[in-house]
Order: structure tokens, then C-alpha cells, then sequence
């Protein structure tokens, strides 16, 4: 018997490291440059790692919450996966929220939590929970990874499933002991997964389907959704050039805006609850939608049973599970937005097909237009108070030309923002749509605003939403963040004061925002500049300071207190019954309305 | 205010997924919070690699929720396919239940007969108990345990439907 000739020791220990040492190095190959974290014992082994790694940026965060949602603006603004870092237990939990937000608005996100040694999970240990239970139906995917040699394959595999399909958040809980010990840091081969493969490439029999519809339909509209922004650029450029084949009119969810450019003639304005009555009363009355990476959102589409009556619908979407579930769709296409677009274009130039006379539909839509559904009343004199919309609208004119990324918290302000601000391009419009989170705003912002360090980046905030991440202050002014807020401050929880108003005969229960701070004295104990504006007259002085400030500036915009945002869809009703101004509310509503989120 | 809900129908899935820690949460918390009914749910290894299993649920819903079930199943990373065999055609559907009845003189006998008319098996007995294996349909089951009611049940576990699809071709 031959004794085998000793492989010798030191190739084996060479290419063993420890648990930390994989996690970085797989995240500098899969080109990682900023992690947004907050460390904790149970990630303590990674952060002495990243120490190591000065090609990796680490943000420090002051609450995982924020970690998650910065996570999402540096997502949202550049394409790229945002990557957080957080400890197990608080930390994990924590972050559930920005997680889940990014689950319901298709953000590519990896998660790394620390959890206690495996010898220790189940004994409810110091700063354990269940993260993998906690977090299974608020990602995408997630996994426990109980070996070292694991962590090489699961990491390269979590950006994968993170990025392709339908984007989401991937959670990979890291066991502090596994994180210690060494093992050989496996890239895989293949990327390819064994049963995650999502049809990105649209079935050639559909796009046709699609395309005979298209060409004979006679009051088309485009029903875009955040499905084309997450497709890349590329994807919007394509929508500009299938709009302009056709000759329909384009719509967008609010978290499609920025797809199709707000300045063009065939742009109706978002559609939905707060859309314009001008989408609203189109997609009533088209007799084809094509709906573009949207999923027919219970705020889009108002009364199922009233929505949309006479249209033939064409549903592209990347997940297969978006179509047929709200509304049933007479064209299936299963796919990427951009791809899928690029087919119809292709399709359309190869059959020869030209544009239809769609003259008397384009009549129809001018007569919904000419309400000027987003007008309101307002006292122009310079020491009049400031209508928020104004707000909203001063700021868009003073800083359009600088091609700013917008981030908004939730409510009212949120809504003007999307009515009254005008998005040209995509990855400029951060706004958390899906789960509707109070306090997304201001991290998303410092997010973008890592990822672009020279762009202006504005959070258009209410006041009450703010203070629910305000203690991000100290990040930006840790990493010298130019990011400006601009508080638009009735000193209401606007929108739900707005649903008492219009739901429960203006019964504000716990709606008002007492004990405010002074939002000027609060930025500049951070080092920041504040600024407060109340007059009309001021207005656009104030915006100019804040945008030739220097540094993070947050302007108290003090606006008129009990503003209400329309035009309005109220709950449980149809699209044709829109509430165009205040003098339409009867403040009551039965209760199948009531039972209406 | 009512809450109205519209007619369900009955269907057999068969999901094969790969054999890893927590895929019976992931399927059945997706169920749970989605609002999706389980009737029944069997899981086990069926590779010889220990590297995938085949979960087969019984569930109802209107056709649409159905249609809804199949693409959230499918869309989760670990699942490989899902096979609605009430939709795909004539298969096959079995259940196990092992029944113990207890008693002496007539109810004795008689639970014997109705075992033998069922084509149950005796798999334990004592001087005043059997436990009866039964295999079938649901149904047959139903029947089954719906008569040794009457002649001294003690108890009843049942497996859950496990089904596949007759005929050469493969899921």
C-alpha cells in the first residue's frame, strides 16, 4: 500500500478564514461598497472584519430601523442592493420594519444579523430571538447559515435571489460561534439557482396577444408601476419610445413616477386615491389598459367592482402571482417590464403597425383635464400663510434644474409631493408606497445621499413622521450628509386627521402633534442649520437659503393647518367618484366604507 | 355589516421543494398569512439524496384564491413545482388512518365485520380492543371512523391525503 503523498498543511490552512473574514470578503467580490449598520456582541467577529476592509463604507446608523430604510434610498436611488449590518435580538427586530418595507416595494436588499452560537439558539439567550421565524414572510428569502463553508455560497446566492425576479430583502442570520470559525471560502461556480429561476424573457405568443390589442384598441392608457423603475433606466426609456409608437396617454402608481417624464403632453399624473381626475376618469373609460409592472393596489383602483368596466387588460409583470390576484387580466405577460417593453417595440416596428387616430379619446381626456383637479385655494399676499401645495410647488420650481432625489415620510405631504412635483427620470422619487411607513423618509434620503454625495437629495416630510427616525440627525452629521428636510408642519398627523374629518365627523382622536419641538433649535443642537418660514412671502427666500446652504439644513415650512389633500378617491368608492375639493365632504360614511383601510 | 365570502372548491396540490430547515414554516406561514385554507398537509423526503420532499396539501378556496395559492407557492425560492392534480386530471388520492376501538361481545364482532367489509387490516388487538389500519379515500376513512363510533372508538390518527397522477408520465 502506498501511503498518499501529504498535501501539505499550509494550502489548507491558507485558504481557511474565519466566518468574518468570508462575510467581507464575499461582499467586497459581489461589489459592495457601503454597508449601513449598527453593531452589537452578536456581530462584533464581522465589524472587527470590516475594520480590515476600508474599501467597504460603513454607515453608522442610530436605530436598525434607519439602517433598513437608508439601505432602501441607496437601493432605490442607484439600482444596486443596499446591504445592511445589524446585531441579533433589538437589532434584528429592529430592522423588521424597513425589511418588510422593502418587501412590499420590490427593494433589493441583503440583511446580515447576528444571532447568538448555535449552541446557545433555543435557550432564549442573552439578545436572542428568532430572526429567521420573525423575518420568513417579511422577505423575499431568508437563512440561517449553521457552517462556515456555507457563507460563502448563501451570500453570493442572497444578492442573487435579492436582484433577480422581482427584487426583494434577503436575511441572513449569522450565529455569532459561525462567524468565529474558520473554513474555506467557497464562491460558486454557477450562479443559477436549482428551483429560483423567474422568467424575465416574455413569452413571444403574449407579446403578440398584446400587440393585437394595442393596435386596435381605440382609448388606450399606460398603467405603469415601480415593476419599470426596477427594471433600470433602460426599461423608461423604452416606455418613452412604445408611448410615443402609440399615442396613449401614460399613468403611473406612485411608485412609478419618474418612468415617464412629467412635463410630457401624453403625462396624466399619477391615478388612484390621490391621483388626478384625469387618470382616474381614463382608466374608467379606456377600453385597454396596459398595466406595466403595476399590481392593481387596493389605492389604485378604488371599488373593484366599479374599476375600469369596459377595458380589455394587459398585465406585464415579473411575478406571476401579481396577475389575475386583484384583477383578471385578458393578456398575461409574465416578465421583465423592460424586456417585455422592448418586445412590444420590436413587435410593433416589425408588423408595421402606425399609430391610431386617437383624437376623440384625447378630446375626452382635455375635457377631465380642464377641471385642473390639483388647483387650490390659496391667498397670494405676501404675509398670507403658506398652502402646502404652494410649498411643494415653490420648491419643485426652485430646484428642478438641479435634478434633485426626492425622498418623502408618509401622509399628506407625501401625497402632494407626488401631485405637485414633477419627476422627469427614474431613481429620483423615494417614497415607501407598499407598507406606508411613518419615518422612511429621512433615512432613505441619507441613503441617496451616500450613494450620490454630491447631489442634492430633499426629504419632503410632515412633522409628525420625522420625529418617528429623527434621531438620524446624528448620522448625518457624523458623515457630513448635505441632506435638506423640508418639514411641510400643520401640526397634525395630516392624513389621519383628514379621515376623521371625512370618516368620523371631525373627531380628532389623538390626531394633533402637541409638544413639538423647535425644529431650528433641534438642527442646530445637531450642527445643522435650521430654518422657519410661515409668510408666503418668504417662501421661496427660505427654499434658496436651503439649497445654497452648505451641510444638512431642515426648514420648519410652517403651512395651513387644516389643508386636506384632494382630489380624492374616499374609501370603498369608485373612480368616477372622485372628491375634487373640500366642499364635497359629508363627513360620514357607512360602514362597509369604514371597513375600508 | 356582513362579511361575505364566496364559494369554495376543493383541490389537491403536490409541491416538491428542497429538504431544508424551515420550509414546512415557510409553506404553511404563507398559507396562514395569506388567509389560505389547509385541510390536510403531509410532508417527507422522496430523493434519494435526502435533497427534496414532496408536500401534498389539500386546500379550498374559489378558483381565483386556487390560482393565487399555485403562484405564491411557486414563487418561493426553496419550491421547485407545484402540480395542481385537482386541475391536471385523473390521479390518484390515498389516505392512512390507524383506528383503535374498544369493546367486548356484539360491538366486538361487529367492529370485526365492518373492518372486513372495509378491507381494514387488524394491526393490534387485545382480549377487548383492535387497532384497525385502514387505507382509502378520505371519504372511505370518513365512513369508516363514522361507523366505529357506534362500536366503541377510543381513538384515531390519520396521515393526511398524499396523491399522485395516474398513468406513465412523471409531475
Amino acid at each position: 500500500m502506498t501511503a498518499p503523498f501529504p498535501a501539505p498543511a499550509t494550502m489548507n490552512d491558507a485558504a481557511e478564514m474565519s466566518g468574518a473574514q468570508i462575510i467581507v470578503q464575499a461582499l467586497v467580490d459581489l461589489g459592495v461598497d457601503t454597508v449601513f449598520g449598527y453593531p452589537g456582541g452578536a456581530v462584533l467577529p464581522i465589524y472587527d472584519a470590516l475594520f480590515e476592509h476600508p474599501q467597504i463604507t460603513h454607515i453608522l446608523v442610530r436605530h436598525e430601523q434607519a439602517a433598513a430604510h437608508a439601505a432602501e434610498g441607496y437601493a432605490r436611488s442607484t439600482g444596486k442592493p443596499g446591504v445592511v449590518l445589524v446585531t441579533s435580538g433589538p437589532g434584528a427586530t429592529n430592522a423588521v420594519t424597513g425589511i418588510t418595507d422593502a418587501l412590499m416595494d420590490s427593494i433589493p436588499m441583503v440583511v446580515l444579523t447576528g444571532q447568538v452560537p448555535t449552541t446557545l439558539i433555543g435557550t432564549d439567550a442573552f439578545q436572542e430571538c428568532d430572526t429567521v421565524g420573525i423575518t420568513r414572510h417579511c422577505t423575499k428569502h431568508n437563512y440561517l447559515v449553521m457552517d462556515p463553508a456555507r457563507l460563502g455560497p448563501v451570500i453570493h446566492e442572497a444578492f442573487h435571489i435579492a436582484t433577480h425576479g422581482r427584487p426583494g430583502p434577503v436575511v441572513i442570520d449569522i450565529p455569532k460561534n459561525v462567524q468565529v470559525a474558520t473554513a474555506p471560502y467557497i464562491v460558486p461556480e454557477q450562479i443559477e439557482h436549482r428551483s429560483y429561476r423567474p422568467q424575465v424573457e416574455p413569452d413571444s405568443e403574449a407579446i403578440a396577444s398584446a400587440l393585437a390589442l394595442i393596435a386596435s384598441a381605440r382609448q388606450p392608457i399606460f398603467y405603469t408601476g415601480g415593476g419599470v423603475i426596477n427594471a433600470g433606466p433602460e426599461a423608461s426609456t423604452i416606455l418613452r419610445e412604445l408611448v410615443e409608437l402609440t399615442g396613449a396617454p401614460v399613468t403611473s402608481t406612485l411608485m412609478g413616477l419618474g418612468a415617464f417624464p412629467a412635463s410630457d403632453e401624453k403625462w396624466l399624473g399619477m391615478l388612484g386615491m390621490h391621483g388626478t381626475y384625469e387618470a382616474n376618469m381614463a382608466m374608467n373609460r379606456a377600453d385597454l389598459i396596459i398595466a406595466v409592472g403595476a399590481r392593481f393596489d387596493d389605492r389604485v383602483t378604488g371599488r373593484l367592482d366599479a374599476f375600469s368596466p369596459h377595458s380589455k387588460k394587459i398585465h406585464i409583470d415579473i411575478d406571476r402571482s401579481s396577475i389575475n390576484k386583484i384583477v383578471a387580466a385578458d393578456v398575461s405577460v409574465v416578465g421583465d417590464a423592460g424586456r417585455s417593453l422592448a418586445a412590444l417595440v420590436a413587435g410593433w416596428k416589425a408588423a408595421g403597425h402606425t399609430r391610431k387616430d386617437l383624437g376623440e379619446w384625447w378630446r375626452r381626456i382635455e375635457g377631465w383635464r380642464a377641471t385642473r383637479c390639483l388647483d387650490f385655494p390659496e391667498d397670494k399676499a405676501p404675509e398670507a400663510e403658506i398652502m402646502p401645495q404652494r410649498a411643494v410647488k415653490a420648491l419643485y420650481e426652485a430646484t428642478r434644474h438641479l435634478d434633485p432625489i426626492i425622498t418623502t415620510e408618509v401622509g399628506q405631504h407625501q401625497m402632494w409631493a407626488a401631485q405637485h412635483f414633477g419627476f422627469e427620470e427614474p431613481n429620483r422619487w423615494l417614497t415607501s408606497g407598499g407598507l406606508g411607513t411613518m419615518g422612511y423618509g429621512f433615512p432613505a434620503a441619507n441613503g441617496a445621499q451616500v450613494a450620490f454625495p454630491d447631489r442634492l437629495v430633499i426629504c419632503i416630510a410632515g412633522e409628525a413622521s420625522l420625529q418617528m427616525n429623527i434621531q438620524e440627525m446624528g448620522t448625518c452629521a457624523q458623515y457630513r450628509l448635505p441632506v435638506k428636510i423640508f418639514i411641510l408642519n400643520n401640526e397634525w398627523m395630516g392624513m389621519v386627521r383628514q379621515w376623521q374629518e371625512l370618516t368620523y365627523e371631525s373627531r380628532y382622536s389623538n390626531s394633533y402633534s402637541d409638544s413639538l419641538p423647535d425644529f431650528v433649535k433641534l438642527a442646530e443642537a445637531y450642527g445643522w442649520t435650521g430654518l422657519k418660514v410661515d409668510r408666503l412671502g418668504d417662501l421661496d427666500a427660505t427654499i434658496k437659503t436651503m439649497i445654497e446652504t452648505p451641510g444638512p439644513v431642515m426648514v420648519d415650512c410652517r403651512v395651513a393647518k387644516l389643508a386636506n389633500c384632494f382630489p380624492m378617491i374616499p374609501s370603498g368608492a369608485a373612480h368616477t367618484d372622485m372628491l375634487l375639493q373640500a366642499a364635497e365632504v359629508t363627513g360620514t360614511m357607512d360602514d362597509e366604507a369604514k371597513a375600508l383601510v | 355589516m356582513k362579511i361575505t365570502q364566496q364559494k369554495a372548491e376543493r383541490h389537491v396540490l403536490a409541491v416538491t421543494v428542497d429538504n431544508e430547515a424551515g420550509i414546512l414554516a415557510r409553506i404553511a406561514g404563507l398559507f396562514s398569512a395569506r388567509g389560505y385554507n389547509i385541510e390536510s398537509l403531509t410532508v417527507a423526503d422522496i430523493s434519494a439524496d435526502h435533497a427534496l420532499s414532496r408536500i401534498t396539501i389539500v386546500t379550498s378556496g374559489p378558483p381565483a384564491v386556487i390560482d393565487q395559492i399555485i403562484a405564491q407557492l411557486d414563487r418561493l425560492v426553496p419550491v421547485h413545482s407545484v402540480i395542481d392534480l385537482t386541475e391536471t386530471g385523473a390521479h390518484v388520492e390515498r389516505e392512512l388512518a390507524l383506528v383503535k376501538v374498544a369493546g367486548t361481545g356484539e360491538k366486538r364482532i361487529e367492529a370485526l365485520r365492518m373492518a372486513d367489509v372495509f378491507r381494514a387490516k387488524v394491526v393490534d388487538t387485545t382480549l377487548t380492543s383492535f387497532v384497525f389500519e385502514i387505507t382509502g379515500t378520505s371519504d372511505k376513512v370518513d365512513s369508516f371512523i363514522a361507523l366505529m363510533r357506534e362500536c366503541g372508538l377510543v381513538e384515531v390518527g390519520r396521515t393526511g391525503v398524499v396523491a399522485i397522477g395516474r398513468g406513465s408520465e412523471g409531475g
